[in-house]
């Protein structure tokens, strides 16, 4: 059939359609087909709602996450994104390899002072509005490994951090359970309560002059920005 | 493989002793004057040597005694002196070691580098400099491994004070061949492009990053830059006591559900060193227990190498994730966790199989019957994949000669043709009493390393079903998960001991020094990744982008061993 002439499926009756969909769905109703958006729509073609509304509610739907292994517990956020428990059920289950692509952070692990620059980095390159969950006691506090000379105590010494999911790790089920929240969260246009400490990246300059810095300050340009890790101010 | 005949583990240490002061004497005869004095480790005889004698005393080692696998560089501090230990083994026969210790003075750590002797002390070395601050001289490029360059102090020692504030630039990387560029006469024009592979990068497999120069697509050098997960878990384990604190911590060296198997590292360590019985009826069950987390880890590196290979999520790795999601749940009956188990304890497991046990008997099995049909599926989708083929076979080739040099274990060596496995060489557990053989490839590519995996986890299984069928026969008396251990473990003061275990990637070993309380004085952790890692630029190098990520993708690193 060329493309120029009409389809009958397109110019005449959507009956066929509906017979087909009736017949499958045979007696009492399967309220799959009623999707969210058929709610919505309700029997009219026209939608009246806020514009921002719609927005929040397009969003929180179609979340699309960062594919960010870092430690333990980046082995079960691959397994929620798997079979059995398939994160894109619930419309948040597509990772992307580029942040500028994605919606969500979820931070798997623990994280050092050497990495602590690149994911403040990754975090920049994504693109407004991002949310970031923490996965992992590490994320929180540093988890089992707070002690560590090198290990920063939570996430949010970098980055805001929007849903925090304890647990060591966190079984994939809770990982849901949490991303399912945010979504909830961001559909119905709620902020974060989290309070976020500013980042600690500042300029050189700005930093408490201690011996280190004296140290340090002739190897490091003005332009080259630095980022601080006080242990012992650390909550 | 079953070797009747040959010693279990747990007497290993003992029975050592007595050939030991004949070897001391050849090895005395062979290096003559450089022998400063002998000292006893659990594990292996130790030689004391000069600082400025190491590359002598291990080249000699190496040519002429044999001992051509260099396992691991413990740097440690005593109240007087700080020590670099080299253990060094034999491929042919892993339990002929011994250690070469070299004291170096307090306020002036120097010793010679044995990074050209056997290329892996390279990175060990870096190490030693980086955590405990001993400086190598002739070494190629001593810098640090595992903390910024920016970094003030060395960690590991003991005035090292870590509430200091520590700087973290974000300065951008080099590249390192710009100043050698060729064919271009104007200045500041190169022929090499940089490119940082890494630390967010899909194919990196967690954070490492990768310092690569590229002259078109191919690859002129590789430096992978390590450290991006350094969770200090030396430490955590020194401020541990024996007994219940330190056994979480191995779950998360190599955390793609090889827990188990890294528990076994630190419990045959500190079983040997505290001279602790393990019954049999929990050897049984760990036996088991660490085959099933070796099944569970080959799947995903088989799912991440096919991801690798063949695109974005796909069929493998659904598929392999499936299989592991069976393993996974096996083990959470048996463990009550589903990764981190914490599952050992010193001297057994931590309670029975659950009840009732015909269910978790037929669980397991149907899981073992799943897995010919799943290993065929596999076989179809990737092993006989023109495509998978066409990208592995002969890239990423790494000799047997180089592969021992760089301290290459596991999969990695096996796939090169070395015939080495810890579990039949330097048996422990129940593996010497089990039906099933070491795998080994001749191919020395990507595509053998996955065939060793794949044939692995066929072993696994066969090892599984054997401990199976005991545990269903295991007269009801006679189940004792766990010996008498004290409750408080204090080792005697400076007894030394290096041991290893067959890991999911190779040689996973513990080298630990008791100070005489119920606290390591130093635990230090031999990861298989860290030296299969390093071999990956001479995999790589002179290859494409592309063969790059797929030897990367062979090696099966998981950067939370590598980094510790």
């Amino acid at each position: 059939m060329s493309s120029d002439e009409p389809r009958t499926a397109i110019s005449g009756s959507t009956a066929p359609v509906t017979d087909t969909r009736d017949a499958r769905r045979g007696e009492g109703v399967d309220d799959r087909f009623n999707s969210k958006l058929r709610e919505a729509f309700g029997s009219s073609p026209f939608i009246l709602t806020k514009f921002d509304k719609f927005m929040n509610w397009a969003r929180g739907s179609s979340m699309f996450l960062l594919q960010f292994g870092i430690a333990c517990c980046s082995i079960e956020m691959m397994h929620t994104f798997a079979v059995k428990h398939d994160s894109d059920r619930f419309g948040a289950g597509v990772p992307r390899a580029s942040p500028r692509q994605a919606d969500v952070m979820i931070v798997p692990g623990t994280i050092v002072s050497k990495f602590t620059p690149r994911m403040k980095r990754v975090y920049d390159q994504m693109p407004e509005p991002k949310f970031v969950i923490g996965m992992g006691s590490c994320t929180i506090s540093g988890g089992p490994f707070q002690e560590g000379y090198n290990v920063v105590k939570g996430a949010e010494e970098a980055i805001p951090v929007d849903i925090h999911v304890p647990g060591c790790p966190p079984r994939p089920e809770a990982l849901l359970y949490g991303i399912a929240k945010l979504q909830e969260r961001v559909a119905n246009g709620e902020s974060s309560p989290v309070v976020v400490k500013p980042y600690e990246l500042q300029q050189f300059s700005e930093m408490e002059q201690d011996e280190v810095v004296d140290q340090l300050a002739d190897e490091i340009d003005e332009d080259d920005l630095a980022m601080r890790y006080n242990w012992a101010d650390s909550p | 493989m079953s070797t009747g005949e040959e010693q279990s583990g747990d007497d290993a240490g003992e029975q050592a002793i007595e050939p030991t002061e004949a070897k001391v004497a050849e090895l005395q005869s062979l290096l003559g004057d450089h022998v400063l004095d002998t000292e006893e480790h659990l594990n292996a005889p130790a030689i004391v040597i000069r600082p400025d004698a190491v590359q002598a005393v291990l080249s000699t080692l190496k040519e002429e005694a044999g001992y051509d696998h260099c396992s691991c560089v413990t740097a440690q501090q005593y109240p007087d002196r700080y020590e670099s230990i080299y253990h060094l083994k034999k491929y042919a026969d892993p339990t002929d070691e011994v250690s070469v210790v070299v004291p170096t003075a307090r306020d002036d750590p120097t010793s010679e580098s044995g990074a050209p002797v056997y290329e892996t002390a390279s990175w060990h070395e870096r190490e030693a400099y980086d955590l405990v601050g001993i400086d190598y001289d002739d070494h190629p490029d001593l810098r640090r491994i595992l903390l910024p360059d920016t970094w003030q102090g060395h960690p590991l020692r003991e005035d090292y004070d870590q509430d200091r504030p520590q700087i973290v630039t974000l300065r951008e990387n080099a590249n390192p061949l710009l100043e050698d560029h060729r064919g271009s006469e104007e200045e500041g024009e190169s022929d090499t492009m940089f490119l940082n592979i890494g630390p967010h990068h899909p194919a990196t497999h967690g954070v490492l990053h990768l310092e690569t120069v590229l002259d078109g697509e191919q690859v002129l050098d590789v430096d992978p830059d390590i450290g991006y997960l350094h969770r200090c878990e030396e430490q955590m384990c020194q401020q541990g006591t024996y007994r219940h604190q330190i056994m979480p911590y191995p779950d998360r060296w190599d955390y793609i559900s090889a827990g188990l198997l890294n528990e076994w590292a630190y419990a045959r360590t500190a079983e040997d060193l505290a001279d602790i019985e393990v019954p049999e009826y929990a050897q049984v069950i760990r036996t088991m227990g660490a085959e099933l987390c070796r099944i569970a880890s080959h799947m995903l590196a088989m799912g991440t190498f096919a991801l690798d290979i063949n695109g974005d999520f796909t069929a493998t790795f659904m598929w392999a994730i499936r299989e592991r999601e069976r393993a996974q749940s096996v083990l959470e009956e048996l463990t009550g966790q589903r990764l981190m188990f914490n599952y050992f304890r010193l001297g057994g497991v931590a309670w029975d199989l659950p009840s009732p046990r015909e269910d978790f008997f037929e669980l397991t099995r149907d899981f073992l019957d799943g897995l010919p049909e799943a290993t065929r599926e596999f076989h179809d989708l990737l092993t006989n994949n023109e495509i998978m083929q066409l990208r592995t076979i002969d890239t990423g080739v790494i000799d047997p000669e180089t592969a021992k040099d760089f301290g290459c274990t596991g999969p990695v060596a096996r796939a090169s043709g070395i015939d080495y496995d810890l579990r039949r060489d330097d048996p422990y557990g129940y593996y010497d009493e089990l039906e099933w053989d070491v795998v080994t490839e001749d191919g020395c590519d990507n595509y053998s390393r996955l065939l060793v995996r794949m044939r692995e986890v066929e072993q696994s299984a066969k090892i599984i079903d054997q401990c199976i069928d005991l545990l269903e026969d295991w007269p009801e008396d006679e189940r004792e998960i766990q010996s008498n251990v004290p409750r408080t473990l204090k080792p005697e003061r400076d007894t030394e001991i290096y041991r290893a275990v067959e890991g999911a990637k190779g040689e996973l070993g513990i080298y630990i020094r008791a100070d005489g309380t119920d606290k390591p004085g130093r635990f230090k952790i031999r990861s298989p990744c860290f030296s299969n890692l390093q071999s990956l630029p001479a995999m790589a190098e002179g290859e494409y982008i592309p063969d790059l990520v797929a030897a990367l993708g062979s090696l099966d690193i998981v950067l939370g061993e590598v980094d510790r």
